[in-house]
């Protein structure tokens, strides 16, 4: 089956006063249709970069996305994509929701309107159809009343609507895949769960491959199929959800997995945690990034950066453990779901 | 059961903002609590609650709009201002947002050192000496008294408003969604210094946080908040193992865990709709309009909050007859 997406070396550098960032450093990955991929990371990892490449959002300058790097959307290079072209692709074959759904909102427009927009451009619809295509799209995204909502403006929806009134957005147009940065950060739990049960529903839905970026282990554990954990604007490890929950390779994804208190553990020991901060991506390191803060450390691991290693068909991981000479570590107890 | 020293006892305590000309705001409406000395008491509630202002109300930074705190049997909301300015020497605050709770214009030094010029506890070589051991006691280094806030990261700065707090020898301190500002591993090594320097100093503190798993982690006694009122409050075992009230129990159902065994077996209680607006509420059980076991009582009397079980409230006019 033809991949739907596939990055290659992405490597993405932002020029600022301090000299240049250097965000994403060398990614590859893909995404099958249907498919739920989540990218993990803390922030400053590259995640939110990664994403935005995929449609070329990418402000040049001060950004800039290296040679090299190759993004195919359904075997077209994406970074190669005239301004019309990637006018089709954003909205219509790829679209975005964003962390903040107050600030990614136009506050001057009525959500019928902005929904309708994309439907517009890309469908050719009049308004007047836009805007009742609309309506069903808010009625998809379960806000009741829909008819009477997409007549207000935003500032008259709560965030988890605001949030509701994004994804009908981004789907108005039915994508192929959909980019979910961070979507229920700045929402309440409760409502969390209403968003991310309405993402995964609609993935069923409409078949849509849905790329989620976040932190919270607990969200990926819910919604994704695959996994792939960045740092330092690399990816360390990814696999099948499983893998990386039961079967973790790479001390980075150790740390995280055990640095999050779950509601079934005990209490009030001291938490796992990483001592220091990642690195300065203006310098970044020669060898493995995590070297510095990593507890398994080699000599090796300051000086280059470990190979690929592939454990089984989809799970891959970045470390010089892996490395037949290298000592056999036993992976730390308290990592790998039910006990 | 052994005899508990109670540090701070809450009583019915209100605080009511005015919006417009005949609309109130009723942030905290009646709560009744205690903090036992030497433990965490975890406050949640999802935002727009009133855990922080309740956080605010009991330090006295917002005037109580009714009710009393006692702090060691002597009520401070109707002291005299020697008592209240006893109580600031006791009772400290941890803000949530790193970035806008240090003074950008002030050196580090300076901003922990304020504390102790207000109360003139030490001064010259010996406030310097306090300063540094200060900065070292939550990990930081003598060198950075110095320096002003924007040269460190969230975590360094949370820390920095950690010791700010500690300056003064308090026995009781607010923290006030220490965390959710901070990434996940920072957020861990933030968690520990508290844990940590509790056991050390003896402190007691009031956690809020949104984080339930979190909470759960650091807190001894957990309440839940919902909408001005305190709607469930237990031992924090007790409440993750067997929550009564029924938000409670969507609450820590919404909550995803890191395992996709446990999440793929889960039942969520789904709660429909938003918490609805603090603005002059409805009458009766706050949660009753979204409630699934509601019954016709809940719309118009307000639920009792009771012990149904030792050391276990709950407002819930489903526990009434036990």
């Amino acid at each position: 089956m033809g991949k739907l997406l596939e990055v290659k070396n992405l490597r993405v550098s932002y020029h600022t006063y301090a000299g240049e960032v250097q965000s994403v450093r060398g990614v590859d990955f893909s995404l099958n249709k249907g498919e739920a991929l989540a990218i993990v990371g803390e922030s400053g990892c590259g995640k939110t970069v990664t994403a935005k490449s995929l449609m070329k959002l990418i402000q040049t300058p001060p950004g800039e996305i290296k040679e090299g790097s190759a993004i195919y959307f359904d075997g077209k290079d994406v970074l190669k994509m005239k301004s019309d072209e990637l006018m089709e692709l954003r909205g219509s074959e790829i679209s975005m929701i964003f962390q903040d759904p107050m600030t990614s909102l136009n506050p001057t427009m009525k959500v019928g309107n902005q929904i309708g927009e994309s439907l517009m451009i890309h469908r050719g619809m009049s308004k007047n159809e836009a805007f009742a295509e609309a309506v069903k799209m808010l009625e998809l995204v379960n806000i009741p009343n829909a008819d009477k909502r997409a007549n207000q403006y935003p500032h008259e929806f709560s965030g988890g609507m605001r949030q509701r009134a994004m994804i009908a957005i981004a789907l108005a147009c039915n994508p192929q895949i959909l980019i979910a940065d961070e979507p229920t950060t700045a929402l309440d739990v409760t409502i969390q769960a209403q968003i991310m049960e309405l993402i995964k529903d609609l993935q069923v839905k409409l078949g849509t491959a849905v790329i989620l970026i976040t932190h919270d282990l607990g969200i990926v554990a819910s919604v994704a199929d695959k996994v792939q954990v960045m740092y330092a604007g690399k990816i360390v490890e990814k696999g099948s959800r499983d893998d990386i929950f039961y079967s973790a390779e790479h001390p980075y994804t150790w740390a995280l997995l055990k640095s999050v208190p779950r509601l079934d553990t005990k209490h009030k020991d001291l938490l796992y945690s990483i001592k220091g901060t990642p690195p300065d991506l203006v310098f970044p390191p020669v060898g493995c990034p995590f070297a510095a803060r990593c507890e398994y450390a080699m000599p090796i691991c300051k000086e280059e950066m470990p190979e690929v290693t592939t454990i089984s068909e989809h799970h891959q991981v970045s470390c010089w453990l892996k490395h037949e000479y290298a000592p056999k570590i036993v992976k730390p107890e308290g990592i790998g779901g039910a006990v | 059961m052994e005899e508990k020293e109670v540090l701070v006892e809450v009583k019915d305590l209100k605080k009511y903002f005015k919006v417009g000309r005949k609309s109130i705001l009723k942030a905290v409406d009646g709560l009744n609590f205690n903090i036992y000395k030497g433990e965490t008491l975890g406050l949640v509630g999802e935002s727009g609650c009133g855990k922080t202002t309740c956080g605010r109300t009991v330090l006295g930074m917002y005037p109580a709009s009714g009710g009393e705190v006692i702090y060691r049997g002597i009520n401070i909301s109707k002291g005299s201002e020697k008592d209240k300015r006893d109580f600031t020497r006791k009772a400290q605050i941890i803000f949530q947002d790193p970035y806008a709770s240090l003074d950008p214009r002030m050196t580090v030094g300076d901003i922990i050192g304020e504390g102790i010029d207000i109360h003139s506890i030490y001064q010259g070589q010996e406030r310097t000496n306090r300063i540094f051991e200060l900065l070292e006691l939550v990990g930081l280094n003598k060198e950075h008294a110095s320096r002003f806030p924007h040269e460190f990261s969230g975590g360094q700065r949370q820390r920095i408003g950690i010791a700010r707090a500690l300056a003064i020898e308090p026995e009781f301190i607010v923290c006030d969604e220490p965390i959710s500002a901070l990434d996940v591993s920072i957020q861990a090594q933030v968690v520990n210094l508290l844990i940590d320097l509790q056991r050390r100093l003896g402190l007691t503190y009031l956690f809020i946080a949104h984080d339930l798993s979190m909470v759960k982690h650091i807190s001894d006694r957990v309440g839940v908040m919902y909408l001005g009122k305190m709607v469930e409050l237990t031992t924090s075992a007790k409440l993750y193992e067997k929550p009564l009230h029924p938000y409670t129990q969507a609450l820590l159902s919404a909550i995803p865990i890191p395992d996709p065994e446990i999440e793929r077996q889960r039942k969520r209680i789904m709660l429909e709709g938003e918490v609805p607006s603090p603005i002059n509420p409805h009458p009766g059980c706050r949660f009753a309009p979204r409630c699934k076991y509601a019954m016709p009582e809940c719309s118009t009397t307000d639920p009792e909050f009771k012990e149904v079980e030792p050391e276990h409230f709950v407002a819930c006019h489903l526990f009434n007859n036990k």
